[in-house]
């Protein structure tokens, strides 16, 4: 084995979230491209360095009709970079992804003279903290960037919890628990029993197979040092 | 006052239209009027387990779209005159279920019975959700399996989140009912053990049901085994599971069929 192999790091999953401008177009495209050309018009460039999702859900158009949708668009520098509510059959290779679940957020459309302040670390303010007082069953999931999440109850295999900070659970872990989801490095896994199928902090994952089977049953924590998953039976 | 009540468990083949038809002619037995509803459209089976395929005119489609009186699709039993069936039909599809129209008709069945006992489809797509609806309690039909009890885990799930009454924020009453039980292997360790799903999904039990041929057998006669053979295992667990869905408090055991001899097990194996 070359010593490049060796020192390769583990891949890691990270989310972040951007904020998006959905553009939903309506019939007839003609005018609503033209109304679409005034209001552009009026600040040049908006769209130059801006993720755009493409909203067709509800619109009765063809595959013809939203491929030069998007060929119309990228003329006009506005660069699609999901589209939602298209019929599966219309995207695939060099077509922008399909995209759901969106959260409505309002767009701020003006510069901001102060820089923007400092992200607060995990360490300076207060962990807010989710309960959970029933199981999660299968197919259930429960996120909770904002801090830690108790459940008093099991998480069932084909759950997952997923928190900002630490994850606790008082039953058995048989799906997934996933803390540390902002960036938390500091965050751990608590759990009564131990028969997860992954679980992951700050984007290190380990699957069930990875994990020591001398864990299996107990009540174990897990935490992170020097980006490395560690684990421990609570005694 | 008249209980809804949904059979369901995510997985197909795990006894669901059995254990309808056995809880419906055994609540039936004691004196209750039952309806068995069959929310399986496309893929019916309540009336051949029943024994009244032959009978079926009007379905639930036909009710729920306004094409047939209640009246006129219901069928009587031809063993218990306070059990009837509300068949599905074979030739739509669950599209033509509609949500208002299944709360119309659980409302007017409600009206005329003591329980509504609805077999719902497998999965959890629209068949099922319409199913579990307008339920006041469920029975979630499981075999000690792997993956029938994830199956059945998700459903429970949803019985908490998708019924009327989750969304009124009332406690959905749930109740396990483990079928195709085989205690020898379960003993071997070739199955799950009852209290292993009963710490995986954390409801009450309602009853074991043994793994039987008495099942098949009443199947292939078109009738409840309840009915058809009230002294075999599987339709005394059926009837004491009735028996605590009515409220009364039975001690659980696992019925055996009646137990051969060594020198019976051994010429029956040579036999065979």
């Amino acid at each position: 084995m070359s010593t490049a192999a060796k020192q390769r790091q583990t891949i890691r999953f990270r989310g972040r979230s951007f904020l998006a401008t959905v553009l939903a177009p309506e019939l007839p495209l003609g005018e609503w491209l033209a109304e679409l050309d005034k209001l552009a018009g009026r600040s040049q460039g908006y769209f130059a360095s801006r993720p755009v999702i493409l909203d067709v859900s509800n619109l009765p158009i063809t595959k013809r009709d939203f491929t030069e949708l998007l060929a119309t668009l990228y003329e006009r520098e506005i660069k699609v970079m999901g589209v939602e509510g298209a019929d599966p059959s219309w995207l695939g290779y060099g077509l922008p992804p399909s995209v759901s679940g969106g959260k409505h957020a309002e767009i701020v459309h003006r510069p901001s003279a102060e820089p923007p302040k400092p992200q607060q670390g995990f360490a300076d303010r207060p962990i807010p903290s989710l309960l959970i007082e029933t199981p999660v069953r299968s197919g259930q999931s429960i996120i909770f960037p904002q801090g830690d999440v108790t459940v008093v109850g099991s998480v069932a295999s084909g759950a997952e919890i997923i928190a900002g900070n630490s994850v606790h659970i008082y039953g058995s872990l048989r799906g997934r628990a996933i803390a540390g989801t902002t960036g938390n490095a500091a965050a751990r896994i608590f759990c009564q029993k131990f028969e997860a199928e992954l679980i992951a902090i700050d984007g290190l994952y380990q699957t069930a197979d990875e994990i020591d089977a001398k864990f299996r049953g107990k009540a174990v924590q897990a935490w992170l040092a020097d980006d490395k998953m560690n684990m421990a039976a609570l005694a | 006052m008249s209980q809804v009540l949904v059979v369901t468990s995510g997985k197909g083949g795990v006894g669901k239209t059995t254990s309808t038809a056995a809880l419906g002619a055994a609540l039936a037995l004691g004196g209750n009027r039952v309806a068995v509803v069959d929310f399986d459209v496309g893929l019916r089976n309540l009336d051949l387990v029943m024994g009244a395929e032959r009978r079926v005119v009007y379905d639930l489609i036909n009710v729920v779209q306004g094409e047939a009186k209640l009246q006129q699709a219901l069928i009587r039993d031809k063993r218990l005159e306070t059990l009837y069936l509300l068949p599905a039909s074979q030739t739509r599809d669950k599209d033509a279920l509609t949500s208002e129209g299944v709360a119309r008709v659980m409302e007017e069945l409600r009206d005329s019975f003591d329980w509504i006992v609805c077999d719902s489809p497998a999965g959890i797509e629209r068949g099922a959700l319409l199913a579990m609806r307008h339920a006041d309690v469920a029975v979630v039909v499981t075999n000690p399996e792997v993956s029938s009890v994830r199956d059945s885990d998700r459903i429970i799930g949803m019985l908490d989140a998708k019924t009327e009454k989750a969304e009124r924020g009332e406690y959905m009453e749930k109740h396990l009912l483990l079928t195709r039980y085989d205690a020898a292997r379960a003993e071997r360790g070739q199955m799950l053990k009852v209290d292993d799903v009963l710490e995986i999904l954390s409801i009450p039990l309602l009853g074991i049901i043994p793994e039987s041929d008495a099942v098949l057998n009443a199947s292939n006669v078109g009738s409840p085994v309840t009915l058809a053979a009230a002294e075999s295992a599987p339709a005394r667990a059926y009837l004491d599971a009735a028996r605590r869905l009515e409220g009364d408090v039975v001690p659980m055991i696992i019925p055996a069929d009646k137990r051969v001899g060594l020198m019976g097990k051994l010429f029956g194996r040579r036999a065979a």
